[in-house]
């Protein structure tokens, strides 16, 4: 079941520095919602806000209300791990358990939480996993093989294939394919699209096309000065915002010329 | 300019010159660690030549209490070193339960939830100091300990476990702290996100890609204390017979066996002193061969 997201007032920071500043939006469910903007806005900030990963830093903490199908994520009765497990995120570098194989790799979310699976299932859950996060052709051979000896574009949609395999209804993407060539590129669009249909997705990218490709709607970040917070200027239907955008800057980001 | 021309400007000369600088410096190296294997080869040599003879079933299988020999009907010492074996295992064994957890408890504090808290540094400070504290002093503690709870006169073989723990936790906490640190945040962070608690993350993430040197870390920390004949002198004292229960009465270890059969100035004495020196690097070179396995199972495996 796929839920929308309300963000309202957020304003983001890392001890005394503001990171990111009054942002609203609503994300919708079951579409995928892309965030663009130069590097140091605050994409990444502003992700691991929406599942409770930014508060892990020392000193970072979030202002505002961020309510996901009513309830609100920083309520002090949520539990973070809860919404984490709600949540789902893969990472800008991949990040495989490096003292577990590719099969363990998959079922961490389980097996970190202790959770019994009958072999059968579990065997289901990496395939199905791994076929989801087109995978599977390349390591079906050797399941028990360490994760960290894949390439890196494999580790990373072995990471994928571990976030999708504890079904969240929401799933961060924060530059998932920064690391992959052109064809797993398009394998993990061609996921995101399957996915659609059953989880809300949020991407970032600093892929103009990809962005265009793949999102429904999308959330242009970006800085004043150097040293200031980076706000969300602009959030349009994605087809508004490669056509028509409202703000003369998202138009000048979007079309390189920016500056 | 072709690449050609670029190499050509190193001339001969020029050329000879940093090999024999390369041929200089390597011989240099070579002679430093020839200088440094020359004592350990002597030594190793020493004790292997000097041991190796005495070392048979009786030493093992007999303690020193004085028996009635039925062929000669004299009183004879049983000439082993049973009782000092069986004490140096179980003191360290003691020694190991007490620091490994108080030693991983402290770092997992120090990493994962200490920070730069004021608590965080006074303990690093204190563990610091600790490591410092003379051998003889550790073992006064532990007679202290147990005089002022039990009384005078108190010996049993924990009381050494503790004095050689005291020395062990430094090393334990500092090792360990490190293995941690190395550990990337990328892993804590995949974990958390998979949605798993924080406790579960430490003991199933972080402990187990940093247990290698974990393992290596106790491993040193137990070659440091094993050898270690004050405290246990001061603590434990010394026995004739073999005594398995850590907690009544004295025990003999290997190090001060080594040092009274040394002290009696006999022919067999000496015998048997280096016979127990020879057991001595024997246990602490299984010790480190272990510790090298275990980090070679556990290491973080990145083969294809
Ligand atoms: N752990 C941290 N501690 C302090 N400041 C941080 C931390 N992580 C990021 N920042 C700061 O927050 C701001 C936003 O960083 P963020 O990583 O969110 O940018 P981004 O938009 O994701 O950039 P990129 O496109 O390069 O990934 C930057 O000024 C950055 O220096
Ligand atoms: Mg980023």
């Amino acid at each position: 079941m796929a839920k929308s997201i309300d963000v309202s007032d957020v304003n983001i920071y890392y001890g005394d520095f503001k990171a990111v500043e009054g942002v609203n939006m609503t994300i919708r469910a079951r579409a995928v919602t892309a965030f663009i903007g130069p590097s140091g806005c605050g994409k990444s900030t502003f992700l691991r806000t929406l599942n409770r990963m930014h508060e892990v830093i020392p000193g970072a903490r979030v202002e505002g209300k961020i309510a996901v199908s009513g309830q609100d994520l920083y309520d002090s009765a949520v539990d973070p791990v809860e919404v984490r497990r709600m949540v789902g995120m893969v990472f800008q570098r991949p990040n495989p358990f490096p003292t577990m194989s590719i099969y363990d790799n998959v079922l961490a979310g389980n097996r970190l939480n202790s959770r019994k699976l009958k072999r059968p299932d579990a065997d289901d859950i990496v395939e199905r996993s791994l076929r989801g996060a087109n995978l599977w052709n390349e390591v079906k051979d050797r399941l028990n093989k360490p994760g960290m000896g894949l390439s890196g574009g494999q580790q990373q949609r072995l990471c994928i294939a571990r976030a999708i395999a504890v079904e969240p209804q929401i799933l961060l993407m924060d530059e998932p394919c920064s690391a992959l060539d052109p064809i797993s590129t398009a394998a993990i669009e061609d996921l995101i699209h399957d996915l659609k249909d059953r989880y809300t997705i949020v991407i970032v990218t600093h892929n103009m096309q990809q962005a265009a490709r793949v999102s429904d709607d999308t959330g242009f970040f970006n800085l004043k000065a150097a040293g200031q917070p980076g706000h969300l200027v602009e959030f349009n239907p994605t087809k508004k915002m490669f056509t028509n955008p409202d703000n003369e800057s998202t138009e000048a980001y979007i079309s390189g010329r920016f500056g | 300019m072709s690449t050609a021309d670029l190499f050509e400007t190193t001339t001969g000369s020029l050329r000879r010159r940093r090999a024999m600088t390369d041929r200089l410096v390597t011989g240099v190296i070579w002679a430093a660690f020839a200088a440094t294997l020359v004592p350990l080869v002597w030594l190793l040599w020493v004790v292997v030549s000097k041991g190796l003879p005495s070392i048979d079933g009786n030493l093992l299988t007999h303690d020193m209490v004085q028996r009635l020999d039925p062929t000669t009907g004299k009183l004879q010492a049983g000439g082993g070193l049973e009782h000092a074996l069986y004490g140096t295992l179980l003191v360290t064994l003691g020694a190991v339960a007490i620091s490994v957890p108080i030693g991983l408890f402290t770092s997992i504090y120090l990493v994962e939830y200490g920070g730069r808290s004021r608590v965080a540094r006074t303990i690093t400070f204190l563990v610091d100091v600790m490591t410092g504290i003379p051998s003889i002093v550790a073992g006064l503690f532990g007679l202290a300990l147990f005089t002022l709870i039990f009384g005078v006169g108190t010996r049993m073989g924990i009381m050494g476990s503790i004095a050689l723990s005291l020395l062990m936790i430094p090393t334990v906490v500092r090792s360990a702290e490190e293995m941690m640190r190395l550990v990337p945040n990328d892993l804590r962070e995949a974990s958390y996100a998979l949605g798993v608690p924080k406790w579960r993350t430490i003991v199933k993430v972080v402990i187990p890609t940093a247990l290698g040197g974990i393992v290596t870390g106790v491993m040193l920390a137990i070659s440091r204390v094993i050898g270690e004949t004050a405290p246990l002198l001061v603590a434990v004292g010394a026995a004739e017979a073999v005594n398995r229960n850590l907690f009544d009465g004295r025990m003999m270890t290997l190090p001060v066996f080594i040092m009274t059969q040394y002290g009696t100035a006999t022919p067999e004495g000496y015998d048997r002193a280096w016979a127990g020196a020879l057991l001595l690097i024997a246990i602490v070179m299984v010790l480190n061969l272990t510790a090298r396995l275990i980090s070679l199972i556990f290491a973080p495996k990145t083969g294809r």
